[in-house]
């Protein structure tokens, strides 16, 4: 084999080989299942000790469209958990490429299990200032929202006449590709004691782990991988409550399985990043194996 | 005057906001309030600052008709769309402004950082080189990550996803610790130099 | 193959197209989509910053309900813009100072709870726990092992990647040997970051695969 030749290969052929990894599995699915792993198996249980109808899940959406392929998956799926059980849902943002993804999210789902604005959750769009706006809210969220994202003040909304501060919201759960969570912790955490639970993209899933183990944060979910498990749990958890079977009932056979389609894209991209994992772990040891061989040669 | 106001303001209101943290008295808290409303509105000024500078730079390059000027008419071209379409329709779902974000600017700013991926497997192939000891080690927990994080590892052995989870949560954990301690630190101390005037930078040059 | 009929559609996969010829090689087309995307983004985010900020949070009080100390933030805003002419660009110096001030200010006592007190007290555990020896002991197999050791090897880990960030001495001598140490940790946990980073990146391109392999194609669900 020429090394040389295998050192200098044209990486628009590396780049071929990589889509052709990611493309065949979507193609061809294997259909490997996926594991549980103890952060998200956390955070799913944290979201489901919310009583329904009671106090309502604080969901920050705090991502751009870069990090959408990751972290919209994990948002549907805790709206749906959420929907699925009748746990009323506040949504805000503190990115400003926020806002059009919350309102994409919240009111395809909301659709989806007839639930209405206002009463079953609110959305209150976006307040720039990150850290101001996290301390605000944990003295008087009506004086950080004074309307909410469709200009209704905030007062006027039934939801939100119980609602006042952290004391009122049992769980915050910050879904973001930067250091948002941090400031989550740091200040809504350190100052009022808000019990947090973080989704991100798994470039920074590895910095959590020193908050889990201090219970700053009560569950995480990584990448991809983390919505692929979060929705696989939030299906199980239709079929228990008969909520997956009402649907069957009540929708026709196409429009049934193209929803289960959409329950399950995390999932579905799984068996592409096995493969294209594989991919990359063969890169690094043939770029190994040619890099010593060639060392030795010149020796 | 010109660099002592500032200064002061920076001192001023940096002590206010540490003290008021250990005073629950009514007053400091009305004044945290206060400060806190003040702040989210200067805020989103200071974001609006990063387009004057992409306004100024882009009509810069059409009026001197420098390299690349016609790429300009579009960035401003965009601009002025959005805002106009943003003004006139409002910002709900269904609305063009809402239609060209989910249509044009969410599949852009995808793809774009998708790219990533191309360029990961590039230097993977071209530049991931066990040279050393910590090299070793460093593509040795990498390798270990990426199968336990794949249905596949479970089937290649049933301990991988185990030894993967336990890297994270054990050498991994305590590496991060420590950056998280000492990011911790000197975030402290660089806050610290600011408040009291040590660290200046954030004036600019100039009288 | 199930063709998308929806013009927003083929818009969105068309700018894709564009954007991975990027990969092939530089182009006009990769170059009109990346400006029309920094544009595109400049106009939403001027347009966001209204509804959601300043309209109800200065316009609203200021101007509908007479909150007149809404001036105060309103001109620290506007003083950011004086920037832009040189001979009064000092005055922007005010708002920066009033914003840096304030943000320092309020990150001081958060940051010590957060990243310094909560997590020198998740370190804070016994070196060696009786427990999880007689688990080894009764049933010795890797998973044991490994809880065995987690909490002396998290506690030499968080002292030594600490030793090796500390500059005001040589690393020679305990303090060299500790720091080493370190580096061993750091190296391991970034090879877990490093390998989560590759999952991250496959993972985006996988879900602009699955757009337009599904919503623009048809060819799979």
């Amino acid at each position: 084999m020429n090394l040389e030749k295998l050192m200098r290969i044209d990486r628009r052929l590396i780049f071929l080989l990589i889509a052709l990894a990611v493309i065949f599995p979507l193609l061809f699915p294997i259909g490997l299942p996926t594991h549980l792993s103890k952060p998200v198996q956390d955070t799913f249980n944290a979201v489901d000790s919310i009583p329904p109808d009671g106090p309502p899940l604080m969901l920050s959406i705090d991502y751009d469209p870069a990090a959408m392929p990751e972290l919209y998956p994990m948002t549907l799926a805790i709206l749906r958990h959420c929907f699925s059980r009748n746990i009323r849902v506040l949504i805000l943002t503190l990115h400003r490429a926020g806002p059009g993804i919350g309102e994409m999210a919240t009111t395809r789902i909301a659709k989806e299990y007839g639930k209405k604005e206002g009463e079953d959750y609110v959305y209150l769009g976006f307040k720039p200032g990150f850290g101001a706006v996290i301390l605000r809210m944990g003295e008087d969220i009506h004086g950080a929202f004074l309307t909410d994202y469709y200009n209704r003040p905030i007062g006027e909304i039934p939801m939100m006449r119980e609602i006042h501060n952290y004391d009122d919201i049992p769980l915050v759960i910050c879904l973001s590709a930067a250091a948002i969570p941090e400031l989550w912790m740091m200040y809504a955490g350190s100052r009022y004691h808000q019990t947090i639970a973080a989704g991100v993209t798994a470039v920074s899933a590895a910095d959590y782990y020193p908050f889990l183990q201090t219970d700053q944060l009560v569950g995480l979910i990584g990448g991809l991988k983390g919505a692929s498990e979060y929705e696989k749990l939030v299906n199980e958890l239709e079929e228990r409550l008969g909520v997956d079977k009402k649907r069957k009932e009540s929708l026709s056979k196409e429009e049934y399985e193209k929803l289960q389609v959409s329950h399950s894209k995390a999932s579905a991209g799984m068996d592409s990043q096995s493969i294209a994992h594989l991919v990359i772990i063969a890169f690094i040891v043939i770029g190994n194996v040619a890099y010593f061989a060639q060392r030795r040669k010149k020796r | 005057m010109r660099r002592q106001l500032p200064l002061a303001i920076c001192f001023v209101m940096g002590i206010s906001m540490v003290v008021q943290f250990f005073i629950p008295h009514r007053v400091s808290q009305e004044f945290y309030r206060t400060i806190l409303d003040w702040y989210r509105i200067v805020f989103a000024f200071s974001l609006v600052l990063g387009t004057g500078t992409l306004i100024k730079v882009h009509w810069a390059k059409i009026s001197k008709k420098s390299k690349g000027w016609q790429y300009s008419i579009i960035t401003i071209g965009g601009l002025v769309f959005m805002l106009t379409v943003g003004f006139i329709t409002g910002i709900q779902e269904g609305t063009l402004f809402m239609k060209v974000f989910e249509f044009v600017e969410v599949p852009l700013e995808a793809t774009m950082f998708s790219l990533l991926a191309f360029y990961i497997a590039s230097a993977a192939y071209r530049a991931f080189r066990a040279r050393t000891v910590e090299a070793t080690l460093l593509l040795i927990a990498a390798v270990v990550l990426m199968l336990g994080r794949i249905p596949f590892g479970y089937y290649l052995w049933h301990k991988i996803p185990g030894i993967a989870e336990w890297i994270l949560t054990n050498p991994n954990m305590a590496a991060k610790r420590g950056i998280v301690i000492g990011v911790g630190l000197g975030m402290i101390s660089t806050a610290l130099k600011i408040i009291l005037g040590i660290e200046r930078s954030y004036i600019g040059g100039g009288k | 193959m199930n063709l998308s009929l929806d013009p927003w559609v083929w818009l969105a996969a068309l700018l894709t197209l564009c954007i991975y010829s990027f990969l092939y090689k530089d182009n006009p087309f990769y170059k009109a989509a990346e400006h029309l995307f920094v544009g595109l983004s400049a106009g939403y985010f001027l347009v966001i910053y209204w509804y959601n900020a300043v309209y109800p949070d200065m316009v609203v009080p200021l101007f509908k309900q007479g909150k007149l100390l809404c001036i105060i933030p309103g001109l620290l805003g506007l003083f950011f813009f004086f920037r832009f002419i040189p001979k009064v660009g000092w005055v922007s110096r005010w708002s920066i100072a009033f914003y840096i001030g304030v943000g320092a200010g309020m990150s001081i006592p958060a940051t010590m709870q957060m990243r310094i007190l909560e997590q020198m007290k998740g370190t804070m555990q016994p070196f060696f726990s009786l427990e999880t020896w007689h688990i080894f002991v009764e049933n010795p197999s890797l998973a044991s092992f490994g809880a065995l050791i987690g909490i002396p090897l998290m506690i030499v880990g968080v002292m030594c990647t600490l030793s090796y960030f500390f500059f005001s001495r040589e690393h020679k001598g305990v303090l060299g040997g500790m720091s080493r140490i370190g580096i061993i940790f750091l190296m391991i946990g970034f090879g877990a970051s490093f390998g989560y980073t590759v999952m991250a990146r496959i993972s985006l391109l996988i879900g602009r695969v699955q757009f337009l392999m599904s919503d623009w194609l048809g060819v799979i669900d």
